[in-house]
């Protein structure tokens, strides 16, 4: 397994792999998003308690589950550019950073939009309601730890450490706010058969949660990408690339022009 | 290399120095005292001055005010060693960084957190806290305080190359310190309705148990980061 993963410790091999990754993850995201959310917004039935207000769930779950999900990925990913001293393992902490900070952001205002006709306020101070708003603050230590080095090759090691801190007390965290109050409802899908939730809601609900996941995952390459390009911009790789690509746009003006 | 020093002595020698330093500049002492001193008593100024309404308040705003106060010194554990060289030879000595980073880590607790626990009788008595709280606040302090030195440190570790690295300080370190803001206030508001609170000082404990095994490892690590 080692030989195989060897290669992609190469930032080349990596961003070559990001490039064919890149178009499968953007056409499912494209196509789930448009199905799940046409799915959930016009065609579920509407809750008989909470009317059509319950539809937000739509993107309020898929992009709470995200918000983790992508902490954990990238704490996954610090562990393994700490160990490892993968560069290419650095970076993508770096660009996962902002884009699980936005699902955070996404997930605590539809949050707030919803507890507002149902709790009736914009914001109470719940343990999940807690919980989430700490995991922004700690995508927003790592992001801007990253922005006040100079020097990107140790912003990239520091940040690495503050998102394994963070992911070492996160769990710490998230217990002793739930511990302290809760008034946030359970998790509605504990068991893969629905649990709590009726199908015609359950599968537009696991649809969008698909469509949220590619497209972190079609962001994070999308990034991962960029900042590949950007630590490697002296590399004669990537000089290479951006002149054939000038060279080929070069001659697509010479054809138009000659037409 | 040759170790001249056992770790007793090393850990010593780093402690008396850190400490000494201090003393010659005893205004690092006092201002976080004065400055916890000041956020407490602005309290009662925007919140009324009714007793019980502070009392039920008061666990809340010394907490805050420890974390806050603590905050004010965290810059400095690793800051002027930095600057003047001398922790880029800490680190390349063939002693183990982490036991470097424990003794300058309890000696910014000497420092900050047991002044604050010696006086926080008289801050209590401030706040109107009847003398079960007052116990329970002396504990926690007790327990607590080293614990935000010692996570303190990983955020000081990280930002110490940093020229403005103090706004940025607290902005990493804060929302590490929730955990132990929750379990110490629950503790003395617990101990208030004279209840028993062995539970919250055993999770502080075990806390306390985990930082000191696991913190200085990262600030170790974070150091050859902010140094190299």
């Amino acid at each position: 397994m080692w030989k195989w993963l060897h290669p992609y410790a190469k930032a080349q091999t990596a961003y070559r792999l990001c490039n064919t990754l890149l178009p499968y993850f953007a056409v499912v995201a494209v196509a789930s998003i448009i199905i799940g959310w046409v799915w959930g917004l016009g065609f579920a039935p509407a809750d008989y308690q909470q009317k059509d207000s319950y539809r937000i769930i739509f993107i309020h779950v898929p992009s709470a589950i995200l918000s983790m999900g992508a902490y954990s990925s990238m704490a996954i990913a610090a562990f393994i550019a700490l160990v490892w001293q993968l560069r290419n393992a650095e970076l993508a902490v770096i660009a996962i950073a902002p884009v699980g900070a936005a699902m955070t952001l996404i997930a605590l205002i539809t949050g707030a939009a919803w507890g507002k006709p149902m709790w009736g306020a914009w914001w109470v101070w719940d343990a999940r309601l807690t919980s989430e708003l700490i995991l922004l603050f700690l995508y927003l230590g790592v992001i801007s730890l990253y922005n006040a080095f100079e020097d990107k090759g140790s912003a990239g090691r520091a940040s690495c450490i503050l998102a394994l801190v963070g992911a070492i007390n996160l769990p710490i965290i998230h217990f002793s706010v739930e511990w302290w109050n809760t008034l946030h409802q359970g998790a509605t899908i504990t068991k893969f058969d629905g649990g709590a939730i009726d199908a015609s809601m359950f599968w537009p609900l696991m649809v969008n949660i698909l469509a949220f996941a590619a497209f972190v995952g079609t962001v994070v390459l999308m990034r991962l990408k960029n900042e590949i390009l950007l630590r490697e911009k002296h590399r004669p790789w990537v000089k290479g690339l951006i002149t054939n690509q000038t060279q080929l746009e070069n001659q697509n003006v010479g054809d138009k022009n000659a037409v | 290399m040759q170790r001249q020093y056992s770790y007793r002595q090393l850990f010593i020698s780093v402690y008396k120095k850190d400490v000494l330093l201090a003393f010659r500049q005893r205004s690092e002492i006092i201002n976080p005292l004065l400055f916890f001193l000041i956020v407490i008593s602005l309290f009662p100024l925007g919140i009324g001055p009714e007793p019980q309404l502070l009392a039920r308040m008061a666990p809340g705003i010394i907490w805050v005010a420890a974390l806050l106060s603590t905050m004010l010194g965290l810059d400095k554990i690793f800051r002027d060693d930095y600057q003047d060289g001398s922790l880029e030879q800490l680190l390349v000595s063939p002693y183990p960084t982490s036991l470097i980073v424990i003794a300058k880590v309890t000696a910014h607790w000497s420092i900050t957190g047991l002044p604050l626990v010696l006086l926080s009788p008289m801050f209590g008595l401030l706040l109107n806290l009847d003398s079960n709280a007052m116990q329970a606040a002396i504990i926690t302090l007790l327990i607590g305080t080293p614990l935000l030195s010692l996570i303190g440190a990983i955020g000081a570790g990280l930002t110490v190359g940093l020229q403005k690295g103090g706004i940025l300080l607290s902005l990493l370190v804060l929302p590490l310190y929730i955990p132990v803001l929750i379990f110490a206030t629950s503790a003395i508001d617990t101990s208030a309705m004279s209840l028993d609170y062995t539970g919250q000082l055993a999770i502080l404990g075990a806390m306390l148990a985990i930082a000191l095994v696991m913190a200085p490892f990262a600030v170790s690590s974070a150091l050859k980061v902010s140094v190299s």
